[in-house]
């Protein structure tokens, strides 16, 4: 092994434990890409079931590749949170949703409110056509949810904040900071309580929590005076020049093409050409480009590197190469195919070949991502 | 390669200055140790040589200190990290990042170094220091002593001439101290590394050192050989109080130079010792529980256990402390003794097991008197009363506004009488003001503060997690002539402790935990004899006599004929 190029044995030994499984989890940025790809798709589902075959592709490959971390372990946070945003839209399709003709399926009476409430009803004839369309639309808004969740649960966010680019580091390295010092506040609020137990008299209301926080607080100062000191000994922001107003208005105007040409592209009633949105793609590339110059700017003026920035390679191609897919699946798809397979005729359930096959690209990375 | 010339420093204009008039010179490749008590100016010393004072802390700097050629007046911390590294006491303080190898860069990362030069130095750095099979690890995971070899490491990475290091030993038991003492040592004898040192423990590490820099309390200061410069000082590693005991000349620093002119001495020690048995003046515990304990039970536990989650902590473990007897439990980083002392107490986890205490003086008088209590079904204010801890950070039980205030609530929450703790305190650390904040202690008065107001109640049983860290001698002293007093009184003492030196001097029984399991319990001549690891310099230099401190061989001395 000593005996090969070095750059290889490095390479070998970092991203492989002794038993040659794969030690370093993929690209981060892969998994962002593929994320939102499903979150494109997504809001191009025709109904329920495309949407669940989505869903239920996101939460398979989370369960099988996620990171063991902090984060991972919020992401039945995210379900959670996602149930509860469908539980809220069909509460609120009952109480006071528009009710159109159809099967009626509770017969609830209709309650008038006054005029002055805009001829809104209370309650009404909840109809199987209805309630189906109020689930959808609450699964749409909890997909997307549960998209970023996985993106989280996926990716270490200390890694994925070490790839921004060198402009933002200051930024990076304070978010780091910030996410190791908020478990430790929890550790040492705990601490104090317990020792504080040891004095033989409950404390109560103001005085007990004045009485915790004072400790806390002055734990949480020292510990960042020793991180300064130490960050400072160890030559941080030696060669930082400061960001220049250009860099900022660049950076902007990126952020504003970015949301734009977003919302254009997420669209679908506007101005098209071969089924993408027209104007969507001068604004997500001019964004870009923005966001590009803007970085290379700021970068020339700081000098760090990066030790053993994450690679790319196969897998993470896969990775986002299947998020690519299915989202030109769900986006192109309905439209260039033909209209007998695109949509299984006119379901209400909103069956559709294209989700299915999107569903099957979606879960194609647990094949390279290994669990660690 | 470390230059103090006419150096002054203050830290505001009105305090008296902290060094005055301090020139020095420390060569290349020296590991120099600073020596001094508490507040004597031992981290503003090595502040200074890396810019962090007055850069970073603010203070009056006069007269120049330079650090291989650049002057620290014009140069930041910042810019002195490719010439100086620095670690502190609480290497997990000064971690940024999360994983082993990504903090071992960092330093590197900031200076803008190249890809693969910073891969070769992190190899290298790898191998010299041993951290192989930690690499991949999160920093967070490490055991003590590794988390400082990886707090070292990433010092070293950046390639620094001078390496400056803040009490690097002073959490971590034995054994991972000698591991850090052996990485450094590695670096000043293969690198050429300057070293400058400043800890409490020196017997830990005199032998190793070049040279040293005695800080004294009036602000005066000496630097030379180690022998010469300790010769006359109050603070000594017990190798040289023997030394001084016994008269020899030049004085050894290492066990191995003592063990060589030691002869004699044994000799004497040896005929003293037939005339008169030693065991008469101290009581020791009679080891095992076979033999009926001399004094009554204080505590008695049986089969504890303690888990977190799926981690054991403490298995099936039994222990009894006896009145007026001060036990020391030892043990790695992490065997289970602060779990062990917080389940004793009753406020910590206890996963099963049963604890009794004697009952709390006042208690009714009933049919279950006279059988003991669990603390765990007593009220928080009738156990302070029968059972105390004093966890180790002491600080985290003082919330009020100044001494005074605290000992009042003291007295209020336990019922004693009013004016109780304040005596105590009075009694552990004369001279602490009442209008102080307790914040504004120093480490030794604060752990006194706490230690009186958790003895407000006169509680049957003391619980004490690493009372000693951050002491110097004269601390250690007083707190050792306090449990002292304490045991006289009838108090079963039970003290968690690193410091070999220390527990041999206030223990009379030992108890070594190692992975939630009893593997040693004993009387503390026997137990701290039988250890090269745990073993007190005398015990090594004395070997096989089985004396433990300076002054046990005093005494014996004194009492031959």
């Amino acid at each position: 092994m000593l005996s090969a190029p070095a750059g290889t044995t490095t390479r070998l030994d970092a991203n492989f434990d002794e038993r040659g499984f794969r030690r370093v989890s993929p690209h981060p940025v892969s998994w962002w890409i593929w994320a939102i790809g499903i979150a494109v798709a997504t809001t191009r589902s025709p109904g329920i079931v495309s949407t669940v075959i989505l869903l239920a592709a996101l939460v398979a490959v989370v369960w099988i590749c996620h990171e063991r971390s902090a984060f991972s372990r919020a992401f039945p946070a995210y379900l959670a949170l996602a149930a509860f945003v469908v539980i809220i839209r069909v509460v609120f399709y009952v109480l006071v949703g528009i009710k159109t003709g159809g099967d009626v399926l509770v017969p609830l009476p209709r309650i008038p409110l006054p005029d002055w409430a805009g001829g809104i009803a209370l309650l009404g004839p909840v109809t199987a056509s209805g309630l189906l369309s109020a689930v959808s639309a609450g699964l749409a808004l909890a997909a997307l949810l549960v998209c970023f969740g996985a993106a989280v649960a996926l990716t270490n966010p200390q890694r994925t904040l070490r790839i921004l680019p060198a402009s933002l580091h200051l930024l990076g390295t304070s978010a780091v900071i910030a996410m190791t010092l908020a478990p430790q506040l929890v550790e040492s609020w705990h601490r104090v309580r317990r020792a504080q137990a040891l004095r033989g008299r409950a404390l109560s209301g103001r005085r007990a929590v004045a009485a915790t926080t004072v400790p806390v607080l002055e734990d949480a100062l020292e510990r960042s005076m020793a991180l300064a000191a130490s960050m400072d000994s160890r030559g941080y922001a030696r060669v930082h020049g400061g960001s220049s107003r250009a860099v900022i208005a660049l950076l902007l105007m990126a952020l504003v093409g970015a949301a734009l040409g977003t919302y254009a592209l997420l669209d679908g009633s506007g101005p098209r050409v071969l089924a993408v949105p027209v104007l969507a793609v001068p604004l997500l590339v001019s964004g870009a480009a923005a966001a590009i110059v803007g970085s290379v700017i700021a970068s020339r003026r700081i000098a760090t590197t990066t030790y053993r920035p994450d690679a790319w390679g196969a897998r993470e191609n896969v990775i986002s190469g299947c998020g690519v897919a299915v989202a030109l699946l769900a986006v192109v798809g309905p439209a260039i195919l033909p209209q007998s397979l695109a949509m299984a005729g006119d379901d209400p359930l909103g069956w559709s070949l294209p989700f299915v096959v999107c569903g099957a690209l979606a879960i194609v990375p647990v094949l390279v991502a290994v669990r660690r | 390669m470390i230059t103090f010339d006419a150096v002054t420093f203050r830290y505001t204009e009105a305090d008296p200055p902290v060094l005055e008039d301090v020139n020095l010179s420390i060569a290349e490749g020296e590991l120099c140790l600073v020596v001094g008590a508490t507040g004597s100016g031992k981290s503003t010393v090595l502040r200074l040589v890396n810019g962090l004072a007055p850069h970073f802390s603010g203070g009056h700097l006069t007269g120049t200190v330079t650090v291989g050629g650049l002057d620290t007046r014009t140069h930041p911390p910042r810019d002195l990290a490719g010439t100086v590294g620095v670690v502190g006491q609480d290497p997990l303080a000064g971690f940024v990042t999360e994983r082993v190898e990504d903090e071992l860069a960092y330093s590197m990362e900031q200076l803008g170094v190249a890809a693969p030069v910073m891969r070769q130095r992190v190899e290298e750095v790898i191998d010299l220091l041993g951290l192989h099979r930690l690499r991949h690890r999160a920093l967070s995971t490490l055991s003590a002593g590794e988390q400082q070899r990886v707090a070292i490491g990433s010092a070293l990475t950046a390639g620094p001439r001078v390496l400056v290091l803040d009490e690097p030993t002073s959490a971590l038991d034995p054994h991972a101290a000698e591991e850090v003492l052996a990485a450094l040592l590695r670096l000043v004898h293969d690198l050429g590394v300057t070293v400058m040192l400043a800890e409490h423990r020196l017997e830990r590490v005199i032998q190793y050192a070049d040279s040293v820099l005695r800080l004294d309390a009036d602000g005066s200061l000496a630097y030379g050989p180690p022998a010469a410069v300790l010769a006359s000082s109050p603070i000594a590693p017990p190798i040289l109080e023997l030394g001084r005991l016994a008269g020899w000349e030049p004085l050894p620093l290492s066990i191995r130079d003592a063990r060589r002119v030691a002869g004699p001495l044994r000799e004497r020690l040896r005929a003293a010792q037939e005339g008169e048995p030693l065991s008469e003046e101290k009581p020791r515990f009679r080891s095992g529980s076979t033999e009926t304990p001399t004094s009554p039970l204080a505590l008695h536990a049986r089969g504890l256990q303690v888990r977190y989650g799926r981690m054991t902590a403490i298995d099936d473990l039994d222990i009894d402390l006896l009145c007026g007897e001060v036990t020391a439990l030892m043990g790695r980083n992490g065997s289970g003794k602060s779990s062990l002392l917080w389940a004793l107490q009753g406020t910590g986890t206890r996963t099963a097991g049963t604890v009794r205490v004697a009952d709390p003086p006042d208690a009714a008088v009933g049919a279950g008197r006279g059988a003991g209590v669990d603390p765990v079904t007593l009220a928080p204010d009738a156990r302070i009363r029968s059972i105390v801890l004093v966890p180790h950070a002491p600080a985290d039980l003082l919330y009020l506004e100044n001494v005074e205030e605290e000992c009042r609530e003291a007295d209020h929450a336990t019922g004693a009488a009013p004016g109780t703790a304040s005596a105590t305190l009075g009694r552990l650390w004369p001279g602490v003001q009442d209008s102080v904040h307790p914040r504004d202690l120093s480490e030794g008065q604060r752990l006194a503060l706490v230690l009186a107001i958790q003895l407000a109640g006169s509680p049957g049983v003391v619980l004490l997690d690493e009372p000693t860290r951050g002491f110097d001698y004269e601390a250690k002293r007083r707190l050792g002539v306090l449990l002292a007093e304490l045991a006289a009184s009838g108090t079963a003492v039970l003290l968690s402790s690193h410091d070999v030196e220390f527990v041999a001097q206030v223990a009379d029984r030992v108890v070594v935990l190692s992975e939630g399991e009893i593997i040693t319990d004993g009387p503390a001549s026997v137990v701290l004899t039988a250890s090269p690891g745990f073993a007190p310099q005398v015990a090594r230099i004395l070997r096989p006599l089985p004396f433990l401190t300076v002054e046990d061989v005093r005494s014996t001395l004194a009492g031959a004929p």
